[in-house]
């Protein structure tokens, strides 16, 4: 244990340094030509009539902020659903949750266009929800046993189901275009006034997250070994849910729905440390963040003014990453 | 301190009956072994016991209390239970799948305490593993795994151990090491222990009762020499035994068998 304990203080040591590095870079470096020297200025003595300050200020730290959400976010709410469903495909988007919230905002904008913010947030809550609800009565009703590759069946089809209803409202209500702009933009438009309702929702997400990773863990060690010791096993499932519900819609509500990051940022932090969640879970915070801002910045740089999204930057550069620690089995000794 | 009373209990998965009215009582400070054949509800009565099913019907009580009144963490700190399979995920080191135990005394994002940190130490000891204490469950092997989550139940630091086939899929050395274990618990720190077991040599030499099952139902119950006999034996596995006193040792041993012929 000791051992463990001395490389999860390193890997949160390496994380910290990385995602500090990454985030001062993503603020420093963009299409904008601003100097060092602005942003101090920028973020210590505002000056709003500066239009380099506006720029660090409004547009670079919002979103800078906003992709580390999306990163944690998704990468926390993978690594608690790959444990409570014992089922190492699980997450957001394989079990129809993105799509669910997708859904959900298509709704609010089709039918409600001037919800306020927390309005769309809300209703992205409530999409998650009901696709986690659905996944829920489908795989149980029927037969108990099949529950890991019908968990995985039943989601798909969910995701397909709810994306088309999704893509014909959109087209019938004309709000196709507001719905791929908002996606598109992913990052890029977010403001402070967004961040003032997500940042401490996702503060309560990830530290409900952290709180739960002890019981998540030991309900991956099968649900009677969990019973045995002691835990009310309803009750950890149904407080994960909702922790998972919660940061999911955060996300979907950011950038639309992601998929794949929450799959691989845990299946990574456990091949670094192994499966006990009182470790993955953090490390999936840190790292699925870096991650993220990484990618953006990534994104903004790789063809300049022009924007690549960072789904596809982590696609094409964790995927192979991914399935070379897949590859090598095991966590390292 | 560990008296069990178990009154009328029937237990039922879904619609089928798998235990039907099953009264018995397990003594403190014993071994107390379940035997049976396949589908008999060895592993029903374990489970309903360790309150991982729930009863139709009937009582169980543990020390006066039945266990239906017990709080989850509290039952948790009087008895463990080792399932007959786990899963062990990847990259999980002994120490931390033995730090596991202390689950039910653990509060809110707390860390482990000293007192936590000397149970887990002292269960690998125990289970002779401190040699692997860092190294991970899933490369172990079998009977070091099995002694891995023993461990984890010692840890849980309770009175009464309850086992379903602790020695599934260990050769001979293994399940005689996994014994011995159990064995010495009981001796040396007067732990009661219940157990589910398929080999009646094992049963017969470790056991202080044991006690037949058929179909739901209690065939007998007693001290090994009363229960290994031929007439039990056919009764409840249908087989036709011999059975020996064990060459200078106080325990029977079933010898050799035939099935019996059905009339």
């Amino acid at each position: 244990m000791k051992n463990k304990q001395k490389r999860f203080i390193f890997l949160l040591l390496v994380g910290f340094v990385g995602l500090l590095t990454a985030l001062t870079l993503s603020v420093v470096i963009g299409a904008a030509d601003i100097s060092f020297q602005t942003v101090i200025a920028a973020i210590f003595s505002y000056d709003a009539t500066e239009n380099t300050h506006q720029i660090i200020r409004n547009i670079r730290i919002p979103r800078v902020i906003g992709a580390c959400i999306v990163g944690a976010s998704l990468s926390v709410s993978g690594a608690l659903m790959q444990s409570v469903t014992q089922n190492p495909l699980a997450d957001s988007g394989l079990l129809g949750l993105n799509a669910g919230a997708a859904f959900m905002m298509t709704i609010s904008m089709s039918f409600f266009p001037s919800l306020p913010y927390i309005g769309i947030v809300s209703f992205c809550f409530l999409g998650a929800g009901l696709s986690a609800l659905l996944i829920y009565l489908i795989s149980t009703f029927n037969q108990k046993n099949a529950f890991p590759l019908k968990l995985i069946l039943v989601g798909s089809a969910v995701t397909v189901f709810l994306s088309s209803v999704s893509q014909i409202i959109a087209l019938m209500k004309n709000v196709g275009q507001d719905i791929a702009f908002w996606y598109v933009g992913g990052t890029a438009n977010i403001t402070w006034l967004q961040l003032k309702w997500l940042m401490p929702m996702t503060g309560v997400g990830l530290l409900g997250a952290i709180y739960l990773a002890r019981s998540v863990f030991l309900l991956s060690l099968g649900e009677e070994t969990a019973k045995g010791l002691g835990q009310n096993v309803p009750l950890v499932r149904m407080a994960t849910m909702i922790v998972v519900i919660l940061l999911t819609g955060i996300s979907v509500a950011i950038v639309g729905p992601i998929s794949f990051l929450g799959l691989m940022v845990p299946h990574m932090m456990r091949k670094l440390i192994g499966a006990d969640d009182r470790l993955v879970i953090p490390l999936s915070a840190l790292y699925g963040g870096l991650i993220v801002v990484l990618a953006d910045f990534g994104g903004r740089m790789l063809n300049p003014p022009f924007e690549t999204p960072f789904g596809a930057i982590i696609a094409v550069i964790g995927i192979p990453f991914f399935l070379y620690l897949t590859r090598k089995g095991g966590a390292a000794k | 301190m560990g008296n069990f009373t178990i009154e009328n209990v029937t237990v039922s998965y879904e619609k089928t009956e798998i235990i039907h009215q099953l009264s018995f009582e397990i003594n403190k400070g014993k071994i107390t072994t379940l035997i049976g054949p396949n589908g008999c509800g060895k592993s029903t009565m374990i489970k309903a016991i360790a309150r991982l099913l729930p009863i139709k019907a009937g009582t169980i009580v543990l020390d006066g209390q039945k266990i239906q009144q017990y709080p989850t963490k509290e039952l948790a700190k009087e008895l463990a239970i080792l399932p007959q399979s786990s899963t062990t995920p990847e990259g999980i080191s002994v120490s931390e799948l033995v730090s596991y135990g202390r689950f039910p005394y653990q509060k809110g994002f707390g860390s482990l305490t000293a007192e936590d940190k000397a149970k887990i130490t002292w269960a690998i000891e125990e289970t002779n593993l401190t040699e692997f204490a860092e190294q991970e469950v899933d490369k172990l092997s079998g009977g070091q795994k099995q002694r891995a989550f023993i461990a984890m139940a010692l840890a849980q630091d309770t009175d009464i151990l309850i086992l379903d086939e602790p020695t599934t899929y260990l050769d001979m050395a293994h399940q005689l090491e996994i014994l011995l274990l159990l064995q010495k618990l009981n001796q040396e720190e007067g732990r009661t222990i219940l157990m589910a077991l398929h080999d009646l040599n094992h049963a017969a030499r470790f056991s202080d009762t044991m006690l037949a099952m058929k179909s739901g139902q209690l065939i007998a119950l007693g001290s090994p020499q009363e229960m290994m006999t031929k007439e039990i034996l056919a009764q409840t596995f249908e087989i036709d035994a011999e059975i020996l006193l064990a060459p200078n040792k106080e325990y029977p041993i079933c010898l050799s068998y035939e099935l019996l012929e059905k009339e």
